[in-house]
């Protein structure tokens, strides 16, 4: 059994409860940070760990905290980021529903490290029973002393608030999130400036996913030598898994990075393998977002080494032959999915949540999506796929924000790896599925 | 402040540091200057979503030479000492934006025939320069009924390109903001919401700014095509605004009042409405002369001196 840093209690029951979590030793990571620990130092800690952001981009986490501006006169912020909407990506829903106090404590931890005064917690919307989960718990830390004034009697003091998104996926977008936390309108900020220097209300703001702040009071209570020596390479600690697809056993797990991928998908400590002893297809690694690799690519690289469950294995032969760690949705498709009609449905989410800010995405995603409707629907051309590859291509690294990006690899991985599959739904004016 | 050398497309020039590659390249003028399609300088935190001014930047500075991975948007990009920027010289950028012209047009109803903007519309400009001869696009298009935002201004969401010009208008120039962007993505609107009348001094700016036939100008509407008519510079005392504006002609009537463009086609100044819309005689008016026109294209064409 691998080591469980965030899901080890997930199963006692109550847990949700303040008491419950300190009799297993819950808020004692807290406790040590305020009394033996500076600041900087728990950006120290945090730093050795090699602890790396679980909302995507996989950005060292210490690293990040040591952009943040301590010069300036302005009020610091630590926001994390809960608004979860990723196809495939549903783990941090179960942290917050579970173990509310696992992220409230890495919270208090972070802002302390920060020197923050006020902390958000910016939820999405639709997790409204996961929202009064984490507002009762709120509550209870107050009462206990671990948040407000002089926490745990220590001169530091933070106030944490839970903000609920109206449920847009372009809201975790981290400076679109913090736009909507402002109030305004979701609309991801031109970058720089980056929000350790200009993020909420203008002043220096760290936006961490909430897997990142729930692994805080493990690595305090732990260190960071413990944290490091899990992992591979610079893939760090354990990463949730949310699996999903044509799986005997879909559902999260806590992985210890480096675990092989095919271990990952057929061994029964996991995903059980593939559904009705059906043959593997294709899988989506990190979420909707990252390229779309078939079964020879996915169990192992194209020189041949095993594939891992690492931010560098994973990425291994680039946009050609590999894909990304992303947030850690894995979609397993086996040989009855139709590539196209599931990237039609990535396609659709990807023009419905596009912001409409910056040209390219805006038509970009909705005219592959109508493009590929087509083709499913047997009335596409072949010149199609190739214009679908274009279009791709030019609304990739010309956006505003990274979900262009995010609608562009699906179409062109699908394409560059399952063509023949787009040819046939032309050749027979039908999907063949 | 020392000044900053920056290369644009070889052109060599010195510039204050904040300054944008945009602005640096509208400071020597020419072919080297990035078409804007959202990007005002009158308007703060305006530019960056239209993505029409990308261009390479081939050595980031004379510090760290190394090029920058993507291409950039010239109007929020700032200049470093020892840029070198490629505008036209760079393959890379000249595709992009065929691409992004491209796409601006595949939502675009094409209406040029009926569209009081036809003459003066940037985006009709940007496809001369930029557009593809053919079409790529076979899907239909997406349509919303125009609309009324108040009495003045007619909306037809059909021509707008999302540029936040207009939204930037209501919310730095009127004193009550009004009107906004309403949903996501292709399926967004400019709107009042609720068809709120958008009723201030300063509304009537926002058909200024648009860069297409989005918003135009009830009290003109269907009266002339722009070539047909003259542009005089002129002037009233005028409580809110300056009162400096542009009367066009078309013979002895007045058609139109609009505020003046520079040869980027921004406003020099922003008008209330009252010399925009009720003040439509001649009489009212003090001429100063013949308004000289640059590049926008068709209008220049019949008459006076060139800018
Ligand atoms: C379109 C889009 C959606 C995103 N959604 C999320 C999200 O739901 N949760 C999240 O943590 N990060 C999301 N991100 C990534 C965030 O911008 C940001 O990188 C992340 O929250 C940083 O936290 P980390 O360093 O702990 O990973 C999204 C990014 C993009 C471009
Ligand atoms: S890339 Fe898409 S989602 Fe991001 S800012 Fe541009 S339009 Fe909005
Ligand atoms: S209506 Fe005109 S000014 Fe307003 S966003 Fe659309 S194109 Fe821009
Ligand atoms: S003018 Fe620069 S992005 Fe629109």
């Amino acid at each position: 059994m691998a080591t469980q840093i965030l899901l080890k209690n997930i199963d006692v029951p109550g847990l949700t409860d303040i008491h419950v979590y300190k009799g297993l030793g819950g808020y004692s990571a807290l406790e040590k940070a305020l009394k033996n620990f500076t600041p900087d130092q728990v950006t120290e800690e945090v730093k050795k760990s090699g602890l790396r952001g679980r909302g995507g981009a996989g950005f060292p986490t210490g690293m990040k905290w040591g952009f943040i501006d301590k010069q300036s006169e302005k009020p610091r912020y630590l926001v994390c980021n809960y608004d979860e909407s990723e196809p495939g990506t549903f783990k941090d829903r179960y942290i917050g529903e579970l173990n509310p106090h696992q992220l409230i404590e890495g919270m208090i931890i972070g802002s302390y490290a920060l020197g923050a005064k006020s902390a958000y917690i910016y939820i999405r919307g639709e997790l409204f029973y996961v929202i009064k989960i984490i507002e009762k718990a709120i509550q209870e830390a107050y009462k206990n002393g671990l948040l407000g004034n002089n926490i745990l009697g220590s001169d530091y003091s933070l106030d944490l608030y839970c903000h609920p998104g109206a449920g847009a996926y372009i809201c975790g977008e981290e400076t679109a999130l913090l736009e909507s936390l402002e109030g305004k309108r979701g609309n991801p900020r031109i970058k720089p400036p980056f929000p350790a220097i200009v993020g909420l209300y203008d002043c220096p703001t760290v936006v961490n996913n909430v897997e990142t702040i729930a692994a805080l009071p493990w690595i305090i209570t732990n260190g960071s030598a413990a944290y490091s020596a899990i992992g591979i390479g610079n893939s760090k600690g354990t990463k949730l898994i949310s699996a999903c697809g044509h799986i005997n056993k879909p559902g999260i797990y806590e992985i210890e990075l480096g675990l092989p991928v095919e271990e990952f998908i057929y061994s029964d400590e996991y995903c059980g393998g593939i559904i009705n002893g059906n043959k593997l297809k294709a899988v989506v690694a990190g979420g909707s977002s990252v390229p779309i690799l078939p079964a020879e690519l996915i169990l192992k690289t194209a020189a041949g080494e095993p594939r891992l469950m690492s931010y560098e294995s994973l990425a291994e032969g680039g946009f050609k032959t590999g894909t990304m760690m992303g947030s850690g949705g894995f979609i397993v498709m086996d040989h009855t999915t139709c590539i196209v009609k599931n990237l039609l449905t990535f396609a659709r989410f990807y023009r419905h949540e596009s912001c409409g800010q910056c040209s390219p995405c805006r038509e970009g995603t909705s005219w592959m999506e109508k493009i590929l409707m087509r083709i499913e629907g047997g009335q596409g051309t072949m010149k199609d796929i190739d214009l679908l590859v274009n279009i791709a291509k030019h609304v990739e690294g010309n956006t505003i924000c990274p979900l262009g990006d995010a609608a562009a690899w699906p179409v062109a991985s699908a394409i560059l790896h399952f063509r023949e599959e787009f040819e046939e739904h032309v050749k027979l004016q039908k999907c063949p599925f | 402040m020392p000044l900053l050398k920056v290369t644009i497309d070889n052109v060599e020039i010195e510039v204050e540091a904040g300054t944008t590659i945009m602005n640096a390249a509208r400071q020597v003028g020419g072919h080297i200057v990035p078409p804007a399609m959202c990007y005002y300088s009158k308007l703060e935190g305006s530019g960056g979503k239209c993505r029409t001014c990308l261009v390479r930047v081939a050595q980031g500075s004379a510090k760290d030479p190394r090029p920058m991975p993507k291409l950039v948007a010239s109007c929020r990009t700032l200049v470093q000492d020892g840029m070198v920027v490629e505008n036209t010289t760079s393959p890379e950028a000249m595709d992009s934006r065929q691409a992004i012209t491209e796409f601006l047009l595949i939502n675009h109803p094409l209406d040029c025939p009926v569209c009081d903007q036809a003459g003066e519309c940037h985006l009709q400009d940007l496809s001369y320069v930029h557009g593809l001869e053919e079409t790529r696009t076979v899907e239909e298009r997406r349509v919303f009924k125009p609309i009324d935002i108040g009495d003045k201004i007619k909306l037809h969401m059909n021509r707008c390109i999302l540029c936040y010009r207009c939204v930037m208008v209501a919310d730095q120039i009127t004193d009550k903001r009004v009107h906004g962007v309403l949903g996501r993505g292709d399926h967004s609107e400019i709107s009042t919401h609720i068809q709120q009348a958008v009723d201030n001094d300063f509304s009537g700016n926002m058909i200024d700014v648009c860069p297409v036939g989005a918003l135009t100008d009830n009290t003109f509407r269907f009266k002339s095509r722009v070539w047909f008519m003259k542009p005089f510079d002129a002037n009233r005392n005028c409580t809110k605004c300056s009162g400096k504006v542009v009367l066009w002609m078309k013979g002895e009537e007045l058609l139109r009042v609009t505020g003046r463009k520079d040869k980027y086609g921004e406003l020099e100044e922003f008008i209330c409405n009252d010399c925009r819309f009720d003040h439509k005689m001649v009489t009212d008016w003090t001429i100063e002369g013949p308004r000289a026109i640059e590049r926008h294209s068709v209008i220049s064409q019949n008459h006076y001196g060139k800018q």
